[in-house]
């Protein structure tokens, strides 16, 4: 496997930054987690890994037995990519390091969405550089199926370090789904994942990221994505399992007139769960638009559900939406929408609300038939039911199961 | 048939009906007319058994059976449906969602267009409950709701307020799917009790007796349409002097 080389500038850079603490979340150790682990043999066919791995992968959304319905893989255990490939002409889907040896361009878009010195999360994935995926559509090019991405841990007390490229040319039309998991139930370990988008005019890009954690481990994803003219990028994001400490605040740059952005997000936080999720839209171009959607529940853990609009263009659109439901024991959800105007014409908007299940909905559903319980279960159930616009039906199907297998936990 | 003995409910602690005694008959459909604050909505919610309206003293008998202490869902599994004068959003569960509810589970795709389409609400099942539908759609959404389930007691409070002239003629037709109208009165299953402040929905349902509430007490008994013209002439007051 090729080793990724970055320039000296942004060494520079990130060793600077190698101590600055994040704005938000917890401070993490990170010289409590290893950043070397064993090698691990490329396979040619994917279905040979573990039937374990293939398991906890599967519950992510990424499935190895039977590509047919995927336009391309990629698959990282810990720091190395042990599978890619692309089943469709016109999608690329590689390792990071060998697109970066591939295309000679690609570093014009190294650290261009994401600060290589945001903090020293992003200057540790820098400094400590391991791999990440490469998924790009040509211009034009539409993926049939989904292209899928899994980045499983699976040494104990590692430092997962991941940076990933995703390009959407001119017109042309990506989804994927992407499932971070792990192999242990209980050990602890760390996630850091910088990945930047790029979307061209015309372009549309979804990309559907589902996590399945475990209640000892940290997770700091930098997410960047800048859109041109006309572009589209959907993002969905499911949480339905514990975790011990995630924080998030992916950011989108409408830098194209009539750009949008839609991020939909469904958080559930069990007892000891520390979720601090957010999104942030610049709206940057005439006629941006975003949308953001959270709906959070927790059960006993923490979920402080950000969001950030921002207007700086004419005729821009922002709509923030967050709701909480608090199930029972004594969770806590904290919803900081923000809108930020700075000129006429704009028109933003958010509305939050945070509650149990009123009893009044609960007693309507009784009246119909349903047990207490089963009224209850219909609630929580649409609750996190998010429609999706614009999501081809095999990837609202994984969101769908990913859900589902979660609400039954729950029930 | 429905038995209401006696019965005294209290909510939050303060007594709304006193010795309210009221049969329906199998097959048979009753109206209940009174004005606003005697207690009529009372009266339905405690038939249907919800927890803030607290049965003191007294007893619900229906098809035989002592309801008077099941909750709520049992008593709609028993065969007792209502049609809420205002129900809640739900946001998230889907108007499909609550027929499916209503059918326990045995709804198939065709009998919910087929449902749908009576109650001119095929555009609205993948809508959440409720949820931005004006008046007559709300009403609509109730008694499609109730088709679905088939409840031997249909409880209705005030079927046709917020409806325009269109719409009462839908909800006319939909009730007497429910009630059964076509139906030979001796083979008639389905009993009603409406609740009406205009009446206007007499003009399409088949009622055989009227009660009035008065101050949480059933004071008078008779044929609908007499009952509504004294009103109409005389209004309640009347009836309370009537009943001294």
């Amino acid at each position: 496997m090729r080793e990724v080389k970055s320039t000296q500038a942004y060494k520079d850079k990130a060793k600077a930054a190698k101590a600055k603490p994040a704005t938000l979340g917890e401070d993490i150790d990170l010289s409590a987690f290893a950043a070397e682990a064993e090698a691990l043999p490329y396979q040619a066919d994917p279905s040979k890994l573990s039937a374990k791995a293939k398991k906890q992968m599967m519950q992510a959304g990424v499935i190895l037995d039977d590509t047919k319905q995927r336009s391309g893989t990629y698959i990282q255990m810990d720091n190395m990519p042990v599978h890619y490939s692309s089943q469709q002409e016109g999608i690329e889907v590689m390792a990071i390091s060998e697109a970066l040896a591939k295309h000679d361009w690609l570093a014009d878009y190294w650290w261009k969405a994401v600060a290589v010195d945001a903090d020293k999360y992003t200057a540790h994935v820098e400094l400590s550089q391991s791999n990440g995926y490469f998924i790009r559509a040509l211009k034009g090019q539409k993926t049939v199926y989904p292209v899928q991405a899994c980045l499983y841990l699976a040494k104990a007390k590692l430092a997962q370090n991941v940076h990933n490229i995703i390009i959407a040319e001119e017109n042309s039309e990506l989804h994927i789904i992407t499932g971070c998991t792990t192999a242990s139930g209980d050990e602890p370990g760390l996630h850091l994942g910088v990945s930047e988008f790029y979307i061209k005019k015309g372009a549309k890009v979804t990309f559907t990221m589902i996590h399945n954690w475990n209640p000892e481990i940290a997770v700091r994803p930098r997410t960047g994505t800048i859109i041109e003219e006309d572009g589209l990028f959907l993002s969905n994001y499911v949480l339905m399992k514990p975790v011990r400490s995630m924080q998030m605040y992916p950011s989108a740059n409408c830098v194209g007139e009539n750009a949008t952005v839609r991020y939909n997000s469904i958080l559930l936080a069990p007892p000891g769960s520390h979720m601090d999720i957010g999104s942030r839209v610049l709206l940057n171009a005439r006629g941006a638009k975003t949308e953001i959607i959270s709906r959070a529940l927790t059960t006993g853990g923490t979920i402080i559900a950000r969001g950030y609009i921002e207007g700086n263009a004419p005729d821009v659109k922002g709509h923030l939406e967050c709701r909480g439901l608090i199930l029972q024991g004594e969770g806590t959800i904290h919803a900081i929408p923000e809108l930020k105007g700075n000129m006429a014409g704009i028109d933003l908007s958010h509305e939050a609300a945070v509650g149990k299940i009123a009893e009044e909905e609960v007693e309507y559903l009784m009246a119909r038939g349903l047990t207490r319980t089963e009224a209850t279960a219909t609630i929580v159930r649409g609750f996190l039911r998010v429609d999706i616009e614009g999501l081809p039906p095999e990837l609202d199907a994984e969101l769908k199961k990913a859900i589902e297998a979660s609400e039954k936990e729950l029930m | 048939m429905l038995d209401i003995k006696h019965l005294n409910v209290a909510v939050e602690g303060k007594e709304i009906l006193r010795d309210v005694n009221l049969s329906i008959g199998t097959g048979e459909t009753h109206a209940l007319f009174g004005p606003n604050g005697s207690g009529k909505t009372t009266l339905l919610m405690a038939i249907m058994g919800f927890p803030r309206y607290h049965v003191t003293k007294g007893s619900i008998i229906f098809k035989g059976k002592d309801i008077t202490r099941l909750g709520v869902d049992e008593r709609a599994r028993l065969g007792i449906g209502i049609s809420f004068q205002r129900p809640p959003v739900v946001r998230g569960v889907k108007t499909k969602d609550m027929i499916v509810a209503a059918m326990r589970g045995r709804g198939d795709e065709k009998t919910i267009a087929e449902l749908a389409e009576r109650a001119d609400l095929t555009e609205f099942l993948d809508r959440d409950i409720n949820y931005g539908f004006s008046g007559g759609e709300i009403k609509r959404a109730e008694l499609m709701q109730l088709l679905a389930q088939k409840p031997e007691l249909t409880l209705l409070d005030e079927p046709e307020s917020g409806v325009d002239l269109v719409n009462i003629a839908l909800i006319g037709e939909l009730l007497n799917q429910l009630l059964e109208k076509d139906c030979p009165m001796r083979k008639r299953k389905c009993m009603g009790l409406i609740i009406t402040h205009t009446g206007h929905i007499l003009q399409y349902v088949n009622v055989r007796t009227g009660s009035i509430m008065l101050d949480g007490r059933i004071v008078c008994q008779g044929d609908p349409h007499e009952i509504l013209a004294t009103i109409k002439e005389k209004g309640y007051e009347e009836c309370a002097r009537c009943v001294k």
